[in-house]
């Protein structure tokens, strides 16, 4: 056996593992609370959430509905595809509009722009109206240094907000979902999932994604260090230069603050390739948000964040 | 040989862990350009001249700001031969709460000694609390050898005492492995160090790569714990019918003889399907869907095991508890237990005695159980369930103590008189 075949061998063998727990974490949830919700956007880590969750209860449907906390500044492909695949399986959608909130005032917009920061109160508000107990969410542990101490069942308080101190020590693979009234568990089956992980087993499930992932022609312009595109949310202020390139997004988030990277990969084996030598992780190189401070994802999670 | 391998660390504040799991990252390129930018200028406003590693690892700002790690933290690398997950438990506060949490998935774990100390007080607890768990493989990273001028008579020392200890707990010689590291200048951690000429085993991370982890469960006779019954009742699967759940232990097969317990009906595996399809047969670790022959009444909680070779089921049974709260046990609490898919009520009954771990021995009657402290109980529980000890088919063994006024976890819990696992201590 060559070193490579050996390696392919190995990285799926990973892939089975990790497919296991997720599924295993999907049941467990499905067993034990009365009103669970996948947080849907039409992201990767989304899609790939449903994938799951649709393989852990085949041939029935998914039990569950899904919730997307929309920001208004959505890329058009990525609704597009929501809702194709709201479609193709039958599911029911719910559907916070941040610019609800904004309308009759309990959100102000801020100087920036950014809506990113405005997600985490439609998203309380969202789950207290509908008593959801448990909230899937793609998070990952290998994204950043605060959620490399997420546990996989994550319990928040009745203001929807992450305490360290009270997190419960997670054993084996027995997971303990109790949560007072009004409280809800924050649930991540994908913890344990690299990037790498997350685009071979979509490549090898050949999951479908929304075409913003894949490398296409786009018009950018250059504001602290990503490439930005004009959108619902603004465009380029003076002297911010507009340019055709050929990009692709490694996240999908608020157009406002999500960069497009540089890239020709337009298969996913070309991404696979690019993301193993890629020198950026993919919040740093495209999500403004978590480069406001070192300890700016820790803060936002304590606020209620996903 | 299985590609995934689930780690460990433990060790004593300032052994150098961080910087280890720092290094370990770094060397096997799971740092990326950004995160190592960070680090640097953290580095740089700190005074320091060389980049600090255990940066890389310190997630809270918190922990950041007092220098410490206050929580398991899981880290992600791989080799082309493995992926790796490394439960980061830290060494000084909340020891064994931390140590219990990252031992119970691990199949070796790394303790670190500072080479200039040796093996010290908490190394010989932190082994115990493995052993306990029944951590498969130990590795003792002696660090900072470069700090005794790379001393192979002073390495030979440490690691002959380590042996001893973990022999005394049940290790057998080929399931430890002492190595000289230094985490910091990167000795032995990923390549080999021209200082240590003396030392002919592996690297850390060629240990890591190459060691065998402990056979899956496939030996093991069936444990299948139901989790969730998938009825769909839709026009294409109108009577469709499967168990799902992950196995705990053993493999299965179609026309398996197997027993659902605790009611002890007996039937046969008619398939076992996935969403992929049906399965000829299908290990432990697998999350699958079994269906039965006949069409018993089968619910979330009950276990579906092998026929021939199965559990006990009882309402009564001697623990350990590794007891993980602030709030104390005294013999007599109402709790939950959570076992497999199935939580019941229980009483704890009797303290039967505690390990102290400071002389690292066996205290009979003790009045309460607290934070940090490992006893043996005897627990009633309100319903029979099938359990296995520990030590013999661990997923099925284990379970949770739940507190059922808040719902906090209180404790990690382990079927059987686990306390034999800690070897010679009572004679001492």
């Amino acid at each position: 056996m060559t070193t490579l075949e050996a390696a392919t061998d190995a990285a799926r063998d990973n892939l089975i593992a990790l497919e296991s727990e997720a599924i295993h974490i999907f049941r467990e949830v499905a067993g034990e609370f009365d009103r669970p919700v996948i947080l849907f956007s039409g992201g990767k880590d989304s899609t790939l959430l449903l994938h799951l969750a649709i393989k852990a209860f085949w041939p029935a449907p998914v039990p569950f509905p899904l919730l997307h906390v929309d920001t208004g500044h959505n890329f058009e492909e990525v609704i597009d595809f929501r809702d194709r695949v709201v479609e193709k399986y039958g599911l029911r959608l719910v559907v916070a509009h941040v610019q609800d909130w904004i309308d009759d005032g309990r959100l102000v917009e801020r100087p920036d722009g950014t809506r990113n920061p405005l997600q985490t109160q439609p998203l309380l508000d969202t789950i207290t109206e509908h008593k959801f107990d448990a909230v899937f969410g793609g998070g990952r542990r290998d994204e950043e240094r605060a959620r490399a101490k997420e546990r996989i069942f994550s319990l928040r308080n009745a203001f929807g907000q992450w305490e360290p101190r009270r997190q419960r020590p997670e054993l084996w693979n027995l997971y303990n979902g109790r949560h007072r009234p009004g409280e809800h568990v924050r649930v991540f089956p994908l913890s344990n999932w690299t990037e790498a992980d997350v685009w071979n087993y979509i490549a090898r499930e050949g999951v479908d994604l929304p075409s913003i992932y894949y490398a296409h022609k786009r018009k950018v312009y250059r504001r602290d260090g990503m490439w930005l595109t004009e959108g619902p949310w603004g465009g380029p202020r003076e002297g911010e230069k507009v340019e055709e390139l050929t990009v692709r997004y490694r996240t999908v988030g608020d157009g406002s603050c999500t960069g497009a990277v540089e890239s020709t990969a337009s298969t996913v084996e070309d991404v696979i390739a690019e993301v193993q030598a890629s020198r950026l992780t993919e919040r740093g190189a495209t999500r403004a948000d978590d480069r406001l401070s070192e300890a700016a994802m820790e803060d936002r999670k304590r606020e209620g964040y996903f | 040989m299985s590609s995934l391998l689930r780690l460990a660390t433990a060790g004593s504040v300032d052994d150098g862990k961080s910087t280890l799991v720092g290094r370990l990252l770094y060397d096997t390129k799971s740092v990326l350009a950004d995160q190592l930018d960070a680090v640097q200028r953290a580095s740089v406003d700190r005074g320091l001249s060389t980049p600090d590693l255990s940066l890389l690892v310190d997630g809270l700002r918190s922990e950041r700001e007092q220098g410490i790690t206050i929580d398991v933290a899981y880290r992600y690398f791989a080799t082309p031969k493995r992926s790796f997950v490394l439960a980061d438990t830290p060494g000084h506060v909340q020891y064994t709460r931390n140590t219990v949490t990252g031992a119970s998935t691990a199949q070796l774990a790394v303790l670190l000694v500072d080479a200039r100390k040796g093996v010290v007080e908490q190394t010989r607890r932190h082994a115990a609390v493995l052993a306990l768990l029944g951590v498969p493989r130990l590795v003792l990273a002696v660090n900072k050898v470069d700090l005794i001028g790379y001393d192979e008579a002073a390495f030979t020392v440490i690691a002959k005492e380590f042996a001893a200890h973990a022999a005394s707990l049940g290790y057998s010689e080929g399931s430890v492995l002492a190595i000289p590291v230094s985490a910091l200048v990167g000795d032995n951690v990923a390549t080999r160090s021209d200082n240590t000429p003396w030392y002919t085993g592996p690297t850390l991370l060629e240990h890591l790569e190459n060691v065998p982890v402990a056979p899956d469960p496939h030996e093991a006779p069936f444990r299948f714990p139901v989790q969730y019954v998938i009825r769909p009742r839709t026009p294409e699967y109108p009577d469709y019918r499967g168990y799902a759940g992950q196995i705990a232990a053993g493999t299965v097969r179609p026309g398996d003889e197997v027993v659902v317990l605790p009611r002890g009906l007996r039937t046969t595996v008619e398939r076992v399907d996935t969403a992929d399809g049906q399965l000829e047969e299908a290990g432990a670790g697998s999350s699958v869907t079994v269906l039965l022959a006949d069409d018993l009444d089968i619910a979330r909680g009950d276990l579906i095991a092998s026929a021939a070779d199965r559990p006990e089921v009882t309402d009564e049974f001697t623990a350990a508890l590794c007891w993980l709260s602030t709030k104390s046990l005294q013999a007599g609490a109402r709790v939950l237990v959570k076992h497999g898919a199935r939580t019941v009520q229980a009483m704890v009954e009797e303290l039967n005695s505690r390990f102290d771990e400071q002389a690292l021995s066996i205290v009979d009657g003790p009045d309460s159980l607290e934070l940090n402290e490992i006893g043996s109980v005897k627990l009633r529980l309100s319903e029979e369930i099938p359990v296995d000890d520990y030590a013999t088919s661990a997923r099925t063994g284990a379970f949770l103590v739940i507190d059922p006024k808040d719902g906090d976890t209180l404790a990690a819990g382990l079927v059987g008189e686990r306390f034999s696992a800690l070897g010679g201590s009572e004679q001492e």
